[in-house]
């Protein structure tokens, strides 16, 4: 009963909104430990669509130096795993939009897989996000431990990605496909360059089966909505990170961030 | 179809999914995935070319300096009470094995039409040895080394850049081997298209592992040809080798990998000792865990977060070994010795002493393990001598018991 309605959020948020979906990347324990679960209720309440959570790593080798540096001054203020599920517990008390989980794959082997999942399933997860985590092994390995648990797993495409292969990612997603934005690491950018909406234009005439969210480099309103009329939202981390930098007043600060990026 | 028939060929060869046992594959984010595969469908063949086999051991002779001598120690193995003959990788062309390697690698990113060379480095051997076939080829080359390596070893970042290179500080993490290497595949990953990643030793995602232990196994080609002509068979008793990453001991190893006659010894780095906190020996320590694209032995955190490793000796300073060594570590088919850094600094004095050789303090720690074995007087013994010592003399005076 509860898997399929869990599972269900990340489908919801698609049949209920085909565009402007605005999903926003943080790192949990960032900026001060136990600021995770806060940052989630501001982000609800200032009308994001997903939250990723982001599970530091001391060696995140798809990220830039923003993020690389949130983790690391997470895992400094003794960030782990097992910490951000009791800080999760009960998330679900007062977050109803689809929360995923995202980071790399050596931390999820040692707390194990299956216990990792179940703690997911327990606290509300919906969704992984597990850049090192390659396709093969996912559908090997991984795939039935993740459905048992109504863990949906969501895959990158890049503008490297050969056809074939998008039309394989395609068959095998559930929830939506993260359209990484240009060949890079994280890290936000102001401007989208002609050849990436080349790429945004080429994926979009393939007609997925699956909604698409763009992902790295996204920034502000004008990358946010360049973004949007491409695919039918866009994913922001690094800027947001940013934000959570300098702030002085979560609350304030992410509700106004997140207007901003509206452009309301 | 004949390349597969050739890996399938014995239980210690990578398998078609990239596996030695159960480590091994290829765990790196999507963005890295066409230069994997393009790397993976082509190596092979490429590879096993005759031209370019012909170019690979043409430059190996002539500007390397192959085959380098396999040399009876005689003053060592009275010592020891066994025949051992020192596999003198250290009078390679920039004073180590890691040169077998970048050879092999830019020929091959050469063919594959990249445009520039980007790599990692600890010590600065790798770096060195990078820029050093870059310069030869005239290729633009990048060298990704910690900023605390930097700081380390300044004469290897002064020789990179009078060879051309461009020395590129890591500042992440702990700023040393291991966030180097991130940096050099974030780099990569930037950089997809035009740049060739040479890794320096046999890690990282597949093909890596692979590809490098095949460029490196001139090394026990050679010593089963000289140990011929030396002795009348090509089969030692023992082959010992330090390991780091792990290729001078893939390269020592790989032509007696199947023949369990031969026994196969690997030194690690034990630092201060395996309890003390500051150690190096990753099987001593680790556990399977994921890094740099590789599922291997680990050094790591219950929470799985990756531990700084330490060595006197910079070169074996990484917190994984090879998926290949941990394989060969979980079969029990090479017995591991953890060695402490003064043990290796003992080790490094007495062949000086002994046979007038000042070994690498990586190569050190192979001869410390000659105290742990159970040796007899016809035992032949092989010594992968994986580099000078050179490089080290700072440390040796440092340390300062000669
Ligand atoms: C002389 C020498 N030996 C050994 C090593 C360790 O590397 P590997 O284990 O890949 O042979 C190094 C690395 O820098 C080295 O310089």
């Amino acid at each position: 009963m509860s898997v399929t309605k869990l599972s269900n959020r990340i489908d919801q948020i698609f049949q209920e909104k085909k565009n402007n979906i605005l999903s926003i990347y943080y790192t949990a324990g960032f900026p001060r430990r136990d600021d995770t679960v806060h940052i989630a209720e501001y982000l609800e309440n200032a009308g994001v669509d997903l939250i990723e959570i982001g599970m530091p790593f001391s060696d995140p080798l798809a990220d830039g130096p923003t993020i690389q540096h949130s983790g690391q001054k997470a895992l400094q203020q003794g960030m782990t795993l097992k910490l951000l599920f009791e800080q999760l517990a009960h998330v679900r008390q007062t977050v109803n939009i689809p929360v995923i989980l995202m980071g790399y794959m050596n931390p999820v082997l040692q707390f194990g897989v299956e216990n990792f999942c179940r703690h997911c399933q327990q606290v509300g997860i919906d969704a992984l996000i597990l850049p090192d985590l390659p396709m093969q092994e996912y559908l090997k390995e991984y795939k039935d431990i993740f459905e048992a648990y109504g863990l949906y797993n969501i895959f990158m495409i890049t503008p490297q990605t050969s056809e074939a292969r998008i039309r394989l990612i395609d068959e095998h997603s559930h929830g939506f496909i993260y359209m990484v934005s240009s060949a890079s690491i994280t890290g936000a950018k102001s401007e989208i360059r002609p050849e990436q909406v080349a790429y945004f234009e080429r994926v979009r005439k393939m007609q997925l089966k699956n909604p698409t969210l763009i992902g790295f480099g996204i920034s502000n309103h004008d990358t946010f909505s360049t973004a949007c009329t491409y695919a039918n939202g866009a994913l922001i981390g690094s800027a947001f990170i940013k934000v959570l930098e300098q702030s002085k007043d979560l609350e304030k600060d992410i509700q106004q961030y997140i207007t901003a990026v509206r452009g309301r | 179809m004949a390349a597969v028939k050739e890996l399938k060929k014995t239980s210690y060869q990578v398998n078609e999914n990239g596996y030695y046992g159960k480590f091994g594959g290829a765990y790196i984010p999507e963005m890295l995935y066409p230069n994997i595969e393009e790397l993976r469908e082509n190596y092979l063949q490429i590879m096993q070319d005759p031209s370019f086999q012909a170019a690979f051991h043409q430059l190996l002779k002539d500007y390397v300096g192959r085959p380098t001598p396999l040399y009876f120690a005689n003053r060592l193995s009275e010592k020891f009470g066994a025949k051992i003959y020192l596999k003198r990788e250290d009078l390679c062309h920039t004073g180590a094995h890691k040169v077998n390697n970048t050879i092999g690698q830019i020929l091959l990113a050469r063919q594959l039409n990249k445009k520039f060379i980007i790599a990692e480095t600890g010590a600065g051997q790798h770096g060195v040895a990078t820029a050093t076939v870059c310069a030869l080829m005239g290729m633009e080359c990048k060298v990704f080394m910690g900023a605390l390596d930097m700081e380390r070893q300044k004469p290897n970042v002064e020789r990179m850049r009078i060879l051309g290179a461009e020395v590129i500080p890591a500042v992440s993490g702990n700023q040393t081997l291991k966030d180097a290497t991130n940096e050099a595949m974030r780099y990569w990953i930037n950089y997809p298209v035009d740049s060739h990643y040479i890794i320096g030793s046999v890690v990282g995602p597949h093909p890596y592992p692979d590809m490098v232990a095949r460029f490196q196994s001139v090394v026990s080609a050679e010593i089963r040809q000289q140990l011929l002509e030396q002795t009348g068979t090509e089969q030692p008793d023992y082959v010992i080798a330090c390991v780091g990453g792990g290729s001078n001991a893939a390269g020592a190893y790989y032509h007696f990998l199947d023949e369990p006659d031969v026994k196969l010894i690997a030194a690690e780095a034990a630092g201060h000792g395996i309890t003390s906190g500051e150690s190096a020996a990753t099987t001593a320590l680790g556990r399977i865990g994921i890094l740099h694209g590789s599922k291997t032995l680990l050094m790591q955190t219950d929470d799985g977060q990756v531990v700084e490793p330490y060595s006197i000796s910079a070169g074996l300073d990484y917190p994984g070994i090879g998926p290949l060594h941990a394989h060969l570590y979980d079969t029990g088919r090479a017995t591991f010795y953890s060695i402490t850094d003064d043990e290796a600094m003992d080790a490094g004095i007495l062949l000086s002493r002994l046979e007038g050789i000042i070994p690498a303090i990586e190569s050190a720690h192979a001869l410390g393990a000659l105290h742990y074995m159970d040796l007899k007087p016809e035992d032949v013994v092989v010594i992968s001598l994986s580099g000078r010592g050179d490089k080290d003399l700072e440390t040796y005076i440092k340390w300062g018991k000669y």
